[in-house]
């Protein structure tokens, strides 16, 4: 039998951490999956459910701040996810199911790390920042460096992802999410990939994001493809470019759901669905 | 571990493992055998019950989460106006086959039913996408759900 503990403040929280091998629970979706299949034996549960600091989304002047605990179908009716974060609330929509997603949280998958977490992707074009909380303070760390493998985070030992914070975007933008799998609910995606475009008054992408799932031990992004868009007028021209770049860059595996070839190639194709079939692009 | 809750309506307490799961404690301690078991991983949908309301997947969810919570299962039909509805639309429009599935159906749209006021065929799809039904069913389910809705806003009755 484990221990489930239940704190219902940061303050009641903070002793119980001192134990290493007792799992935080953000939802149970995932962890309580792996320790079924023999993957995790935690001593305790932590559950973070019932601490209302963890919940919740915040505006502020020029950023929006998620709560880690806050759950997927919350995040989804939230108007200012709907109306400043398009890219998420598109990407939410995919994640698992309704009843998975009434129960997963935000910080559990980002937390969860994995390759195809659905709501990666959109928080690496949004450039969201972390705030990682424990007893003595707390840390900002930007979501690239935070995962750093299957699985793998920076999280240290007294620590929890609090909360998430993005920039709320401004002026003429494209987002963009989409998964391929081999269903619509409940599949892990074969590929992913958000897209976030600035444009200019006069329509020249002024920058590009993307970040695919799937595709590589973690997030892949792409530099070089977004740095071909930078300054250009959108067409079919260069986004056959950047698709190409982004094509060679990504890092598949060959496993039971796709090969590595496909997967390259849906990488590419998931670029070009932005134009011109994002048609909020002409 | 003393767990009180309210179990479709009553004040409940139960002394449990603080880790059973809610699925194991419904079905094995408390004879509630309506909710059943299927893959044991979130992904079929068949233990949901409603909490607070809304829909959680009782094979993912620890007994201590329970504390304090008000639970819903197929059983409580009597105490809720959209699970009886659905009951006897899922009946009239032969949505039931083998039946296993039917209570995780329910409280699916149940729960949807009490989000989505505005909901469609289409919406009643999604909504019910994380509940699997092996004898392929769906069809007369989506009608069910959608004969439940009208009944409850008021309109058509088949």
């Amino acid at each position: 039998m484990r221990e489930v503990f239940s704190p219902e403040s940061l303050e009641a929280l903070w002793p119980l951490l001192e134990a290493p091998s007792w799992a935080l629970l953000a939802g149970g979706t995932d962890l309580l999956v792996k320790m079924r299949a023999g993957r995790s034996d935690p001593a305790a549960f932590i559950c973070l459910e019932r601490i209302a600091e963890l919940r919740g989304v915040r505006e502020g002047e020029t950023d929006l701040w998620i709560g880690a605990c806050t759950s997927h179908a919350e995040l989804i009716c939230h108007p200012l996810v709907e109306r400043h974060l398009p890219v998420l609330h598109q990407a939410l929509r995919t994640l698992g199911s309704p009843l998975i997603r009434r129960m997963g949280t935000l910080g559990g998958n980002i937390c969860t790390a994995s390759p195809a977490g659905d709501t990666l992707p959109p928080l690496y074009v949004l450039d969201a920042v972390l705030e990682l909380r424990s007893q003595s303070g707390m840390r900002r760390v930007p979501i690239g460096e935070f995962i750093t493998g299957p699985g793998r985070t920076g999280l240290e030992q007294g620590e929890i992802l609090a909360g998430v914070r993005v920039e709320k975007p401004g002026g003429r933008q494209v987002h963009h999410f989409e998964k391929v799998g081999q269903r619509k609910a409940m599949a892990i995606g074969v590929a992913s990939m958000a897209a976030l475009l600035r444009l200019s008054v006069d329509g020249e992408i002024f920058s590009a994001r993307f970040a695919w799932g799937s595709v590589g031990p973690t997030v892949m992004t792409c530099a070089p493809a977004e740095a071909l868009l930078a300054g250009k007028r959108p067409s079919r021209g260069v986004f056959e470019q950047a698709a190409a770049v982004a094509m060679a860059a990504v890092a598949p595996i060959d496993d039971v759901r796709a090969s590595a070839e496909y997967r390259r190639r849906v990488s590419g194709n998931l670029l070009l669905r932005l134009f011109p079939e994002g048609s909020t692009l002409t | 571990m003393e767990i009180r809750f309210v179990l479709n309506g009553k004040e409940t307490q139960v002394s449990t493992a603080p880790d059973r799961r809610v699925v194991d404690l419904l079905r094995e301690d408390l004879g509630l055998t309506g909710t059943k078991e299927g893959c044991g991983s979130g992904e079929c949908g068949a233990c949901a019950v409603l909490v607070n309301g809304e829909s959680r997947l009782s094979c993912l969810m620890l007994a201590a989460q329970l504390d304090g919570k008000a639970l819903t299962t197929i059983e409580g039909a009597p105490e809720d106006g959209r699970l009886q509805a659905l009951q006897e639309a899922f009946v009239r429009c032969g949505a039931v086959q083998c039946g296993f599935c039917s209570p995780g159906m329910i409280i699916a749209a149940a729960d949807l039913l009490g989000a989505r006021p505005d909901t469609g065929r289409e919406a009643i799809r999604e909504g019910l996408s994380g509940n699997l039904c092996r004898c392929t069913g769906y069809a007369k389910i989506v009608d069910a759900v959608q004969a439940a809705f009208e009944k409850l806003q008021g309109g058509p009755t088949p």
